[in-house]
């Protein structure tokens, strides 16, 4: 089937997630969609599955311009597509998850359905068995029942979003087999990613968005580093770079292995010195995000050790890493770093150490009218956290880390701020590493990355990088790492 | 604008009361009874004298005690459905405590004291257990709850038919009286015991103090409202999860113990007397503020006690104190769910 994007407009408040996205797809091409977290990659792939609606534009399926009003209707298109994370159900069996959306009649013929399954299994050389629960399959078979339910369905055009974080590489290879099979068969597959080299082998024609916008397009074969170029941008200076003076071991890594559900990291070593900052790049889901979490105690390594200034603390909780003068910003703020429904004052008194039974309310106001000040937050002490804008709450966020700190670990310390707050906040930073802490951080903003560490480590599906010099590497070298490329060949990942 | 917007809430407060009155006297003509003398005679009936009055205030006792306990363990995110049989369990350690030590030499004032001391630690005990099962067995603290509601209830009969019955021929009117000198002092003439009075008020107050100006009550609050970011905050979730559940037992503890020495003198079967539930009613109805907590729980007792006379005067069930309660919870939820909608869309 035909697919064609017009004019495709989306707005998130006063982010335009999609601006003027027009794109022709022939039927029969797997088309590739390519661009870093945030670059609209989703929100477009949502609208033409009906999960939201455009504010703007027109799509036509066949030359013929359709309202896709929810996913039931895309399906009723023709249009199926396959989530990150699949949107299955677990603890039903393969074979309730593959009626589940079908609309004929009140009892379902599950004799014939289980003999549809195994055809369209066999065709595909899957083997799934129908009587087995969901969440007994690995990744890729729940991938693998989700395609085919979606084509049992009639999915004509085939939306697959990241399909190869978190399968097996034989999986990958019957997935990229299955898909050509149904591209020959004059189906449409979009295939989203930010694997470089899986679009490369893949794909037919590739389309690149960045910050919304469509900023290019090639056909095969590709210009890897002409794709990385348009992924990420020219490179643009937030000024000169300033080393801070290094001294003594923070944190030292030896041995660490992470293991979750979709990774495995292995064996990691680290050494990080007061005053520095590592940088993690690596889109997201590589494995960094663990990591991150691995240094303050929150997710157990399953193997090595952690030593905060020459402690071992491995195994320990975050609180106990707490008191070693750890510290971890998640990116979620409002999920994970502040409590909404209480003020700014109540946050400061919460941060701090308590003294004696009662708050004394005067020293609290007190306390938040300074940080408020200092790290010039725009609301007052009684401020609900929810209440302040993005910007605000990171700031508020940074505000409430204790003094002295030994490390500082931070997810996506500015995603989403604009400018001027980037660069407040990174002077905060700066700030604490010249107290002699030691900053981690994690950010998709390459230019941030190389802007802002001493050393950079960059993950892939798992795999971790060397720490490489942020003063002697480019962003497009950075991008091709990120992608895949570039990587020594050591192992299997 | 502040000011303005706390008018407004008070009118869609009183809204949800007249909505409440309107569908409890729909009931009333369906039931063909006339609605204004129901009404008249449930107000005589709660304040009609200072007796009653005094009735009234015999049943916001343990309501009172209930719902201050039900205050922290809502401020801290909890529903303790359990609270019921936290009660009950109260009420079973303080009969308990009554029989072991009745024959013993110590005097009856200090032999109740302990009595109370072990009904609090009863309700704590049981209210652990929902919240052993809900930190370590990751069993939803309502279903918890529930589930051991059940087992106080089963207890309670096994001990009154088994264990603990009367001489001769065990029976539903529970277990034997105590002797008066175990009983709670009352008023002369009344069934109120300034005692009772005296240990309801000062738990709501502790309590109110505790959510207000405490850093226990900041910490409870932040686990409440967002538990990863209080865990990041350096606030030690599952223990002060698990405090919140021993402070609301203790509370229910001392209710069942206030039913046990100041109200029926024995374990009965039905010792919460619905307490509890009624409780968790108070606490969703003052949305969580314990300021409110002593007059709604007092205007409930009203309803409870004015409705007993229904059923003699007018050939009504005394149940429709219940509908009424029902009815103003379910209301003034309802409200605020349009309240905050019309809100979001200005």
């Amino acid at each position: 089937m035909k697919v064609e994007l017009h004019g495709i407009h989306k707005f998130f408040g006063n982010n335009h997630a999609n601006n003027d996205i027009t794109l022709n797809i022939p039927a029969g091409t797997i088309q590739g969609i390519l661009g870093e977290n945030g670059a609209g990659k989703s929100t477009l792939m949502k609208i033409l599955s009906g999960f939201i609606h455009a504010d703007g534009g027109e799509i036509l399926l066949d030359d013929k311009a359709v309202f896709i009003q929810s996913p039931a209707t895309a399906i009723h298109y023709g249009v199926g597509m396959l989530h990150q994370d699949p949107l299955d159900f677990p603890p039903m069996r393969v074979i309730d998850n593959f009626m589940i959306g079908h609309t004929g009649g009140l009892f379902p013929n599950r004799a014939s359905v289980t003999r549809d399954l195994r055809l369209l299994a066999e065709q595909f050389g899957f083997s799934l068995d129908p009587d087995s629960y969901v969440d007994s399959l690995t990744v890729g078979e729940r991938q693998q029942l989700e395609i085919i339910r979606l084509l049992w369905l009639g999915a004509r055009v085939l939306i697959l979003d990241e399909p190869t974080t978190g399968i097996s590489a034989s999986q990958k290879e019957k997935l990229f087999a299955t898909l050509r099979t149904l591209g020959e068969q004059g189906k449409t597959i979009i295939f989203v990613s930010h694997k470089l080299e899986d679009v490369e082998v893949l794909c037919h024609q590739v389309a690149v968005l960045r910050q919304g916008s469509l900023v290019g397009e090639a056909k095969k074969p590709f210009d890897t580093k002409k794709l990385v170029e348009m992924m990420f941008g020219k490179e643009i200076s937030l000024g000169a770079r300033q080393a801070v003076g290094q001294q003594g071991g923070v944190l030292s890594l030896r041995g660490i292995s992470i293991e979750d559900v979709r990774l495995k990291i292995k064996d990691v070593d680290l050494e990080v010195h007061a005053g520095e900052v590592i940088g993690l790049a690596g889109m997201e889901g590589s494995g960094q995000g663990s990591f991150l979490r691995a240094c303050a105690g929150i997710v157990r390594p399953v193997d090595g050790r952690v030593r905060v200034r020459g402690r071992d603390l491995t195994g320990k909780t975050y609180h106990v890493y707490k008191r070693n003068g750890v510290e971890f910003l998640p990116a979620a703020r409002l999920e994970e770093g502040l409590v909404p429904g209480l003020s700014l004052t109540e946050h400061y008194v919460l941060a701090e150490r308590s003294k004696g039974v009662f708050i004394n309310r005067e020293r609290g106001v007190r306390l938040a009218e300074e940080r408020i000040a200092a790290f010039n937050i725009k609301g007052t002490p009684v401020n609900t956290v929810e209440s302040l804008s993005g910007g605000n709450q990171q700031r508020a966020l940074l505000s409430l880390l204790r003094s002295p700190l030994s490390l500082v670990l931070i997810e996506h310390p500015t995603r989403g701020l604009d400018i001027e707050s980037v660069i407040y906040i990174w002077g905060k930073l700066k700030e604490r590493c010249r107290h002699g802490a030691a900053i981690v951080f994690i950010s998709s903003d390459l230019e941030e990355i190389l802007q802002y560490s001493d050393r950079v480590l960059v993950f892939f599906s798992g795999k971790v990088s060397e720490p490489l010099d942020a003063a002697t590497t480019s962003v497009e070298q950075l991008g091709q790492m990120i992608g895949g490329k570039g990587w020594p060949e050591v192992g299997a990942s | 604008m502040i000011k303005n917007s706390r008018w407004i809430n008070l009118g869609f407060q009183l809204a949800a009361l007249v909505l409440a009155l309107g569908f409890t006297t729909l009931i009333l003509l369906a039931a063909g009874a006339p609605p204004l003398e129901a009404y008249k005679n449930i107000i005589t009936g709660s304040f009609g004298s200072f007796k009653k009055f005094s009735d009234v205030l015999v049943s916001w006792v343990p309501l009172l005690l209930v719902s201050a306990g039900l205050l922290v363990t809502f401020a801290t995110g909890l529903w303790n459905i359990g609270v019921e049989g936290q009660i009950t369990l109260g009420a079973i350690a303080t009969t308990w405590a009554l029989r072991e030590l009745q024959d013993t030499s110590l005097p009856p004032s200090l032999i109740i004291f302990l009595a109370i001391l072990a009904g609090m630690a009863g309700g704590a005990l049981w209210a652990s257990l929902a919240g052993a099962l809900k930190t370590f067995g990751g069993v939803n603290e309502i279903f918890g709850g529930l589930g051991l509601n059940f087992v106080a209830t089963a207890l309670t009969i096994y001990l009154i038919f088994g264990p603990w019955k009367r001489p001769g021929v065990a029976s539903m009117s529970g277990t034997v009286p105590f002797d008066e000198a175990l009983h709670l002092t009352l008023f002369p003439g009344l069934r109120l015991s300034p005692w009772a009075l005296v240990i309801a008020l000062i738990a709501i107050v502790v309590v109110y103090f505790l959510l207000q100006g405490t850093y226990f009550g900041l910490r409870l609050k932040a686990v409440g409202r967002n538990f990863r970011a209080a865990y990041r905050l350096g606030v030690p979730t599952w223990q002060y999860m698990m405090l919140s559940f021993l402070i609301c037992g203790a509370l229910a503890g001392v209710a069942g113990a206030m039913q046990v020495t100041a109200v029926y003198y024995r374990l009965i079967p039905a010792i919460s007397s619905g307490y509890g539930y009624l409780g968790l009613m108070v606490a969703m109805l003052v949305n969580y503020q314990a300021i409110w907590a002593a007059p709604v729980a007092l205007f409930f007792a009203a309803l409870n006690i004015g409705s007993i006379q229904l059923p003699i005067v007018l050939k009504l069930d005394s149940s429709l104190s219940g509908v009424l309660q029902g009815m103003l919870v379910l209301f003034v939820l309802i409200v605020e769910g349009v309240r905050q909608q019309l809100s979001r869309r200005s």
